[in-house]
């Protein structure tokens, strides 16, 4: 049946992409600002002030990693809610100059979600399609603009199958228009989550107006995130109170959080290039060994490159035969953690949006495993899912009635 | 890092948490009556139903042998999640037990029965019950076609259409 349950059974984390662990040097930054260094920082006696100095030092940090001002960190809930800060606040501030907004049909759902419910108050929404390795054409890009195009909004890397976006080029592009049509718009917005803490983050040189970036897939806190706005771009604030964050808002600020994840942010730029090499060995490592031990398997998304084209950690692979919420769950048993495009872990039933616009067919998505790799995972990890994964793999396809035959 | 322990959580994308009962664990772990590979057409099925597909997320087959009025043998495959192979192995434990069904009784299982088996299913898993049901039900329509009535194409066509 299936391969007998390790003796020592360990906790192989391969789920980076969901949520990371914090760093131990965040948490200890963090710390004083829960019990000792308590104070609101609107305050303005002694210890208010130290905690709002905490805030600006963190700013700073991040305005420095980004090549910006620090006054165009804006400091968020998450990543959710700075994307959602980046659409709503932009186009319901300039939806006099046009209704029209261009993203892609791969974005995340804190990007999509938005999108549908501006279509359905008017706006109109062009999502570009992306080739089988989830990239887009920049030609379709560019027959998209249009003259009441106010907003273009473009992951920095997927968080499904890590294809990394060319956000410079498209950023070019869209300067390139803006002045052979001399007007300010569309402007551009970029979700980085998933690459804050693994690709370059320079403003100047990505051309974005807004970028997105959140504390927990980078070894940071979770409930915590950054909009960045360029200087002098005007957006509606959402969250509607007190005169938080330069009035783009409102609340009394997450203090551990921001410090957190400024830290954490610092932490992994200046490891970035030794971690990315590491793991893009470790990433190879494991591909070949899956190719090695399970027959009839397929890479999702683009081939396994540097972290130009791919995020470093991410391994996305369909299992044909069956399905990727059981292997999910077996994999559980042993302590191995990831995550499926399946539609059974999703509320909505359907297979994955990413992969299905890669044009992988449902049959191929449902049987897909996303394997995202981290800071913690050593070779030993990868051996020990080499050991237990073809059994379940072999076991899972004993049960089911589909054979499937392999597409290239 | 320190061991997880031996409760599958899962958490769906609304953010609700559930969890597997037991039952439903027992028999994905241990599924019962499986069909073994290769071993279909030495099986003699007297009836076969087959429902779903992998495009869409479930595929289940139940294969049935039938003497006078019970099922004495049930066999089964499935492509689908946990709550899939689980739905059909504890259909398949329910259809066979006390020397068999009849096939009046095994027509009258519901979703609902199978989940009440199960101990529960979470919400979003409704369905997979859903199909298992469909499946006996199809083969037990199989049954009919080639050992009861003479099927005719018309006759045959609606029927499985309405068994779906």
């Amino acid at each position: 049946m299936f391969p007998p349950k390790p003796k020592n059974k360990k906790l192989v984390y391969l789920d980076h992409a969901a949520t990371t662990y914090v760093d131990k040097q965040v948490k200890v930054a963090m710390d004083p600002y829960y019990t000792d260094k308590f104070a609101n920082p609107s305050g303005i006696y002694n210890i208010g002030r130290e905690v709002n100095g905490a805030i600006n030092d963190a700013r700073k940090k991040i305005a420095e990693i980004l090549h910006a001002l620090p006054d165009t960190i804006i400091f968020t809930g998450g990543g959710t809610e700075s994307d959602n800060l980046a659409i709503f606040g932009t186009v319901y501030k300039h939806q006099e100059k046009g209704k029209h907004i261009i993203s892609v049909k791969t974005e995340h759902h804190a990007v999509l979600h938005p999108l549908e419910k501006l279509k359905k108050q008017g706006f109109e929404i062009t999502y570009l399609n992306v080739n089988k390795e989830g990239q887009i054409d920049l030609k379709e890009l560019k027959n998209a603009l249009r003259k009441d195009t106010i907003l273009i909004s473009i992951m920095y890397a997927n968080n499904e199958i890590g294809t990394v976006h060319p956000i410079a080029n498209i950023g070019r592009e869209i300067l390139k228009w803006r002045k052979e049509n001399n007007t300010a718009y569309p402007y551009f917005h970029s979700d980085a989550c998933q690459a804050a803490g693994v690709l370059k983050l320079d403003v100047e040189k990505l051309h974005v107006d807004l970028m997105t970036i959140n504390g927990s897939k980078m070894y940071g806190p979770k409930g915590v995130g950054v909009l960045y706005k360029r200087r002098g771009l005007n957006i509606e604030p959402m969250i509607i109170g007190g005169r938080q964050e330069m009035n783009f808002r409102a609340g009394t600020e997450n203090v551990p959080g921001i410090v957190g994840l400024a830290k954490a942010l610092e932490l992994t730029q200046e490891n970035k290039e030794v971690e990315n090499k590491r793991l893009i060995e470790l990433r190879q490592y494991f591909w070949e060994e899956l190719q090695k031990n399970i027959e009839k398997i397929k890479l999702n998304g683009s081939e396994l490159g540097d972290e130009s084209i791919r995020l470093p950690n991410n391994l996305n692979v369909t299992f044909l035969d069956i399905e990727g919420e059981a292997m999910l769950l077996y994999l559980d048993e042993y302590g191995i953690v990831t995550s499926t495009g399946s539609a059974c872990t999703s509320g909505s039933l359907d297979a994955s949006h990413v992969l299905t616009s890669c044009g992988l067919p449902y049959e191929y998505a449902h049987g897909s495993l996303r394997f995202t790799l981290g800071k913690c995972n050593t070779k030993e990890d990868i051996d020990y899912v080499i050991k237990y994964l073809p059994g379940i793999v072999e076991k899972l396809r004993e049960i089911s009635p589909v054979n499937l035959k392999v597409k290239k | 890092m320190r061991d997880t322990g031996n409760t599958p959580k899962i958490k769906d994308k609304q953010g609700n948490t559930w969890l597997y009962s037991d039952v439903v664990k027992e028999h994905f772990f241990n599924p019962k009556n499986l069909m073994p590979q290769g071993e279909e057409d030495k099986f003699e099925a007297d009836g076969m139903g087959r429902v779903g597909s992998p495009a869409c997320g479930d595929e289940m087959v139940i294969w049935i042998k039938i003497k006078q009025d019970k099922i004495i043998d049930c066999k089964w495959q499935t492509f689908g999640c946990g709550s899939a192979i689980a739905s059909t192995s504890v259909l398949s434990e329910m259809v066979l037990e006390n020397g068999g069904m009849k096939i009046e009784d095994a027509l009258k299982i519901t979703a609902k029965d199978i989940i009440d088996r199960l101990d529960g299913l979470p919400p979003n898993k409704i369905h997979c019950s859903v199909l298992g049901d469909q499946a006996l039900e199809a083969a037990i329509e199989d049954w009919k076609n080639r050992f009861v009535v003479i099927p005719t194409e018309a006759t045959r066509g609606s029927e499985v259409e309405e068994s779906l």
